[in-house]
């Protein structure tokens, strides 16, 4: 694997793939409440890199997974998820954006209480995402084969959190965007579910990005990089 | 859909109350609708089944009690015939009295005086039509029948004795403010309505006097009319308040009926508000995820709209057959027009509520997906 890079401007424009974030700050609040969530953040993540980035709370981990991801539209800066602009101003375009660019794994998996595992799956493409891969193959490769038909009270913690994956790769998108996944696991299963991240990352050659608090998990990990008060420093 | 039906089935215990709910709102309206067209038909379908468009009585009477106070000269009929857009113009005669019948029925009529030769007199189902004689030959509603009357019976007039014959019935229901109504001759009627009794000297004006001319002709100008003959017509819709305890019955069911409607409305949307904030972090991963606003909106939709439809279904299938069950004993009558209606509006007006309460969709950020970024 390659390392990331964080000084902006080094590999330029010709790295389409993953995310290229560049100079990108994020202002949240008004008047004299002024917020700088980032701060000349830059961060390139080539598709097959799974980069963490740890920090204290409240450092702006999430806000760098909403800007990357197009769920907020930054200051200044550009964001770029394999060549497109993540930064438009409409929110339908950023849907649609969202919908074929961007894989989201939420906290505790997030799922939809009334659909099996499999439906969960099958979610994304009634809405209009694109069918990727195959429900059922996925869910197989996340190994919950014997499980498709569960619905989420009926899956354990880490189950939930698998078949979160698998949600968030059913569409082939470029970027993969995971948000704290360990939180409500124990150690044990933490170690999985970031090991089966790491290795469906390298396999698809998808752009991933772990915010996360757990250093254990760590070494799964091809960079990781700190984020303190809003500026994000390479730690390895 | 995809996610409306999931939940539908997923949550049926939920789905099912509130369907129940919709369920019993839809039985009280189909009976409540049957109950208004049976008030109706009791307090009217001898008006309504008359062949007049309008009705001009005593110029100055009491709209709410016009056919008992009313009284008109015969002359006015004349004026009233020679009108231009009038077709036909006849006198009506129109009063309330107990009768009882040889066969020891006792019954409440409401005489209908018309001419028997005119266009008012009705067509018979069994029997013969309006004739002079005495005693006098009269015809019955259908309901009068079901009463206990029947064809050659001679109904006496209770206090002043007059004896009426029944010569024949007429095939539908004629009631006027809950009384059934029977056709009897002109002549007879006057004599009635003065209270004289069978041999009495009968006072020459009384045969002047009718309750109102009876006119038939949709394009006639009634305030000219009115002018030329000193009269105040009613069209025969409006004659209808005239009836007694119409006016009030008919308002007080509407009054419920609006009620009901706004009850329906209302529990819907609020069902529909709890249920958006509950599905609040499933509707925002869901939009994380790239789901349009408006694919959220028809999904939510299409389910209220799926709830709805069956709950009204099984709540007018439930009240058809309840209404059919105590059909006989009240003043009761489905007309599927008026069931179709109700049942259209209670869908359309949920539908409306639960869309005040979807549109919360949009107010969802998909940001608060995100767990620590608020």
């Amino acid at each position: 694997m390659k390392p990331a890079e964080t000084v902006p401007g080094a590999r330029s424009e010709k790295n389409t793939s993953g995310l290229v974030m560049r100079d990108v700050n994020l202002q949240i609040g008004d008047g004299e409440d002024v917020i700088n969530a980032l701060s000349e953040v830059s961060l390139i993540v080539e598709p097959g890199e799974f980069a963490a980035i740890v920090g204290p709370s409240g450092a702006g981990k999430s806000s760098l997974l909403a800007v990357a991801g197009g769920l907020t539209t930054p200051t200044s800066g550009t964001v770029m998820v394999a060549g497109r602009d993540m930064t438009v101003a409409g929110r339908r375009e950023r849907t649609t954006l969202r919908r074929e660019a961007v894989g989201f794994v939420f906290q505790s998996g997030n799922l939809i209480p009334a659909l099996t595992a499999e439906d969960q799956l099958r979610l994304p493409v009634k809405f209009g995402g694109k069918a990727g891969r195959d429900p059922l193959e996925l869910l197989a490769e996340v190994g919950l084969a014997e499980k498709a038909k569960r619905r989420p009270h009926q899956l354990s913690g880490g189950e939930r959190q698998r078949v979160g994956i698998a949600r968030a790769l059913v569409t082939g998108p470029s970027l993969l965007l995971v948000d704290e996944p360990t939180a409500a696991l124990d150690r044990q299963r933490s170690h999985e579910i970031v090991a089966l991240l790491a290795r469906e990352t390298r396999e698809h050659g998808v752009a991933a990005i772990m915010v996360t608090h757990d250093h254990d998990v760590l070494g799964h990990c091809d960079t990781v990089h700190e984020m303190v008060d809003g500026r994000l420093t390479r730690v390895e | 859909m995809f996610l409306a039906l999931r939940e539908l089935k997923f949550a049926r215990a939920r789905f099912g109350l509130m369907g129940a709910v919709v369920a019993l709102i839809a039985v009280l309206m189909v009976l409540l609708s049957g109950l208004s067209v049976g008030l109706v038909n009791d307090g009217v379908s001898g008006l309504q089944r008359l062949p007049a468009t309008s009705f001009a009585f005593e110029r100055g009477v009491q709209h709410a009690s016009a056919f008992s106070r009313s009284v008109v000269e015969t002359s006015a009929v004349g004026t009233w015939a020679g009108r231009e857009g009038v077709e036909d113009a006849a006198p009506f005669g129109n009063v309330l009295v107990n009768g009882r019948s040889g066969g020891g029925v006792e019954i409440d009529l409401a005489l209908f005086g018309v001419e028997p030769g005119s266009y008012l007199s009705p067509a018979v189902d069994e029997g013969a039509r309006l004739s002079d004689g005495a005693p006098a030959g009269i015809v019955v509603s259908r309901t009068a029948v079901e009463d206990g009357i029947r064809l050659g019976d001679t109904i006496t007039i209770d206090r002043i004795g007059t004896e009426l014959k029944v010569v024949g019935t007429l095939a539908d229901q004629h009631t006027y403010g809950h009384v059934d109504v029977a056709y009897v001759p002109l002549r007879t009627w006057q004599e009635v309505h003065v209270g004289a009794r069978p041999g009495d000297e009968v006072p020459e004006r009384a045969y002047r006097e009718i309750t109102a001319v009876a006119v038939k002709g949709g394009s006639a100008d009634l305030r000219a009319g009115d002018l030329a003959a000193g009269t105040e017509s009613l069209t025969l819709e409006e004659s209808f308040g005239a009836s007694p305890g119409y006016s009030a019955e008919t308002s007080t069911l509407q009054l419920i009926e609006v009620f009901l409607y706004a009850i329906s409305a209302l529990v819907v949307g609020a069902f529909f508000t709890v249920l958006t904030i509950q599905r609040r972090q499933e509707i925002a991963v869901v939009r994380a995820m790239g789901a349009s606003t408006g694919y959220l909106l028809r999904d939510a939709l299409a389910q209220a709209l799926i709830l709805l439809i069956l709950s009204v279904g099984v709540g007018v299938a439930a009240g058809v057959g309840l209404g059919n069950l105590i059909g006989g004993t009240a003043p009761f009558a489905l007309e599927a027009g008026a069931v179709a209606a109700a049942s259209a509006l209670l869908v359309l007006l949920g539908v409306a509520g639960a869309l005040g309460a979807v549109l919360r969709i949009t107010a969802v950020d998909p940001l608060t997906a995100l767990g620590g970024s608020r």
